[in-house]
């Protein structure tokens, strides 16, 4: 049944990445969005087209490993495609990459598939050490090893 | 759970017939990328394990178990610096109070993931002050009562929630002899990257364990103790006997609350 | 014995359309509700961190009860072969069916995350007794359909028997796991205790015939159907003792729980200072729900009346709401033994500071979700009656049982 379900998910996002596909092509736009990260380097972790169609089953292992097992180091981490795939407005500030018009938002809009990450997890990567303001680093509670100062208050996300 | 090169084998059956148009797709965005081309390690660039120590790349053993020595008598009254750093180390001060809600019933739907308790003895009179939180118990009854197995305990003795497959019974909540444990009333709004967060789920105390996996030697609520000057919080391996918790714990008296249980708590308690 | 002739349920259009619409026009309400917490989140509810299973669970629990309960009447007909219970047999099923489905919805309607039931279904844990109760759920609706089937097909008839006794001890096993789903807790006084699960089987045998009884007079009456009055005496009769059942349970768990010094503030919050569920649980259980039906039952000329047996039964329904109440909600209010011996004077997260009981106050979603079940419970039934052949044309004693035209 659970399989039959991913299986299906996975044909219909496919489809749903051929479809977008063609739809960028006619429109002329890139894959990713113009101003992130993603957009200044060759490929995603792993092979684009490969990403594309799998994005989820190697998030949704990369998830088993790290809230099971701890691991961090990978490069599959839902966070790395936050980091990487974010855009920023005119004014440098952030976009969600859930929002309609961003990475996340804009395809699984299009495909018409729930997008139901963004529930717990955050739109807006953390901010690096030092730029928030009296604050050292974010979710890290800011505290460096062997540090006695109180974690100063991380930076809240955008959405 | 399948790795990399088994799904890659499974959707090049499934994509057969879309190859040609996913080539023509492909060829507009320049991403035909054969395998070996050297990837950037993005997933780390300006990411929060930065200043943090080094991410964790094995899976978690049994060879570590977490825990903790609260000493009551070193804790002060009326001090609540252990639960401000938790609510903003966890994010939890992030969220708002719902438009419409009644501020009495809000109070006791928002999370705590520890608290401040004050008790008195009935026939002595002794009062003690102590934080409460997860005891992360050897024999978690919250683990044992989970349908979908959400509630776990990791190889290292953090009980924790896996958030992916919680469904929000809250049945835990029911069991859990320390009522640690909250339920998540309302959208969050505001989450931190190392702390997610959603509504319709259980969560509590996981010993910072975001911490835990980048290497850092202890925890908000121990961290937040000490910079007050009390030290009444010690995090550390609880299976090291060289580590100062162990040897804290060797030389005070201490004990598990509600004992009777036999759950073999990780967090222990002197002069309560 | 005369031949029994099943009929569907003939009501004038506008009257059975009329019963769907307003039973339709209540589980949309419930819908409604459900709606509405599932987009905001259970801060629209009164449930909170101390109580975390509120009004939806009592109802939902409360069904499922009187779901397994309601296939008693079946049973008794199949497994101990009283012949006289045999022509209720279907409707027996049909009942407990429709019961489970409508306390099941409201279970899974009141969950943080509803849309992740495809998790319960596919990732178990069998340490709990939760994921048993899945397993037991689904069961119960698979082997009572089957055993419906093996009443209706004539040529099924040899497998009826071994389904009916299939259907009866699972349905025990059934009420055992929900009951169980609160003995199990150690970590609070007031369940903690094995005595909940037989207290669960014999507060569904009440419940479940209190319910039926009820029903099958309201769909007897519609379609001027008769029962006749040694049918209704033999009900009734059951009814009396599974009421005197659920009052031994009661002792059983006051004395058990009394044995220990530690929970003697326990049996004193329920039976003297537990303020509203003091009330509840003298008042809307013990008194309105179980003696005064039994007072009834056994009043020489009232309990000859249709209509006092009637309302012995509805008092029996609203005694086991109030049950569920004292249980699930009181139980929760109870303030958790933290520290034994020591009174907790102040705390940030509401601990019982000073022996206080929780707050709880159900809020009308919560409400109308529970009212939805029975809705949906009630509509499956409507349905199922008026399309297939679950009804006696008539109950009537020289109809069902020769003899006991006499006897009555």
């Amino acid at each position: 049944m659970a399989n039959a379900l991913v299986t299906g998910g996975r044909v219909s996002l496919g489809l749903a990445g051929a479809l977008l596909a063609l739809a960028v092509q006619a429109g002329g736009s890139p894959f990713v969005t113009p101003g992130s990260q993603a957009a200044k380097e060759r490929s995603c972790v792993e092979a684009t087209d490969f990403m594309r169609r799998n994005h989820m089953e190697v998030i949704k292992h990369q998830r088993d490993a790290t809230v099971h097992g701890g691991i961090r180091s990978t490069k599959h981490s839902l966070a790395g495609c936050i980091d990487c795939h974010v855009a920023r407005d005119a004014q440098g500030q952030v976009l969600p990459v859930n929002d309609e018009q961003q990475f996340c938002g804009a395809c699984h809009d299009f495909a018409a598939v729930r997008l139901n990450c963004f529930d717990c997890h955050a739109t807006v990567p953390a901010p690096a050490p030092g730029k928030a303001a009296g604050s050292a680093g974010q979710a890290l509670g800011g505290a460096s090893p062997g540090s006695s100062l109180p974690p100063g208050h991380p930076q809240p996300a955008a959405r | 759970m399948k790795n990399p090169s088994d799904m890659k084998n499974s959707s090049a059956v499934i994509d057969e017939g879309r190859r040609g148009f996913m080539r023509t797709a492909a060829g507009v965005a320049t991403v035909t990328l054969a395998p070996g081309v050297l990837l950037h390690t993005l997933a780390h660039a300006g990411s929060p394990g930065q200043g943090g120590g080094v991410p964790r790349a094995e899976p978690v053993t049994d060879a570590v178990r977490y825990g903790m020595l609260i000493d009551t008598t070193r804790c002060a009254e009326g001090c609540t610096a252990c639960v401000s750093a938790c609510n903003r180390e966890n994010g939890l001060d992030l969220q708002e109070m719902p438009t419409g809600a009644d501020p009495a019933l809000w109070d006791r739907q928002e999370s705590r993931w520890i608290r401040k308790v004050k008790v008195q003895d009935n026939l002595t009179g002794h009062v003690s002050n102590l934080p409460l939180m997860c005891q992360h118990c050897e024999h978690p009854p919250c683990v044992d009562v989970c349908p979908t197995g959400a509630s776990f305990k990791r190889a290292d003795g953090i009980v924790m929630v896996d958030r992916h497959l919680c469904i929000g019974c809250r049945y835990c909540m029911m069991a859990c002899p320390y009522k640690a444990r909250s339920f998540i009333h309302a959208n969050v709004e505001e989450k931190l990257t190392l702390a997610p967060r959603g509504k319709g789920c259980v969560e509590s105390c996981n010993l910072c364990v975001h911490r835990r996996d980048h290497g850092q030697p202890s925890t908000a609520c121990a961290d937040a103790c000490a910079a007050e000057g009390h030290h009444a919080i010690l995090f550390g391996d609880l299976k090291d006997p060289a580590s100062p918790l162990s040897q804290a714990l060797a030389k005070l008296p201490s004990r598990q609350l509600r004992e009777n249980l036999a759950l073999n708590t990780g967090v222990r308690y002197s002069g309560v | 014995m005369k031949r029994i002739v099943y009929r569907e349920w003939r009501l004038a259009p506008q009257r059975y359309w009329g019963l769907l619409a307003l039973l339709a026009v209540i589980a949309g309400m419930g819908g409604l509700a459900f709606w509405y917490m599932e987009h905001q989140g259970h801060w629209v509810t009164g449930m909170t961190n101390e109580i975390v299973w509120g009004t939806p669970h009592l109802f939902a629990i409360f069904l499922i009860v009187a779901a397994s309960g309601a296939l008693n009447i079946a049973s008794i007909g199949t497994v101990f072969g009283k012949t006289t219970y045999q022509p209720l047999g279907r409707f027996s099923g049909l009942l407990a069916v429709a019961l489970l489905v409508g306390g099941l919805l409201v279970l899974v309607l009141d969950l943080g995350r509803p849309d992740r039931l495809i998790v319960a279904m596919t990732s178990y844990n069998f340490r709990s007794i939760f994921a048993w109760n899945v397993l037991l759920y689904t069961g119960f609706m698979a082997i009572v359909i089957a055993y419906l089937v093996t009443m209706m097909e004539r040529r099924l008839k040899g497998y009826y028997k071994a389904a009916g006794t299939l259907a009866f001890t699972w349905r025990l096993l059934l009420t055992t796991g929900t009951g169980s789903i609160f003995g199990f807790i150690v970590a609070r006084q007031a369940y903690d205790t094995a005595v909940l699960a037989p207290m669960f089987i014999v507060m569904s045998f009440l419940y479940g015939l209190a319910v039926f009884i009820l029903v099958l007079m309201f769909a007897c009456a519609q379609d001027g159907r008769p029962i006749g009055p040694y049918l209704l005496k033999r009900l009734k009769g059951l009814m009396a003792i599974f009421i005197a059942g659920v009052l031994l349970f009661i002792l059983i768990y006051f004395l058990t729980k009394l044995y220990g010094a530690k929970n003697y503030d326990l049996v004193n919050y329920y039976l003297v200072s537990g303020g509203r569920y003091t009330l509840a649980f003298w008042f809307g259980w013990v008194i309105l729900g179980l003696l005064a039906p039994y007072g009834i039952i056994m009043h020489p000329a009232l309990g000859q009346d249709p209509k006092w047996i009637a309302g012995a039964s509805a008092l029996v329904i609203f005694g086991g709401l109030a049950s569920l109440y004292v249980i699930v909600i009181g139980g929760q209010a109870f303030p958790m033994t933290l520290f034994p011996d020591k009174t907790i004077l102040e705390s940030g997260f509401h601990d019982g500071v000073g022996g206080q009981i929780s707050a709880y106050a159900p809020s009308l979603p919560e409400v109308l979700l529970g009212l939805g079940g029975v809705a949906v419970a009630l509509l499956i039934t409507a349905v199922g009656v008026r399309v297939l052949q679950f009804l006696p044309e008539s109950l009537a004693d020289k109809d069902i049982d020769p003899h006991a035209a006499v006897k009555a």
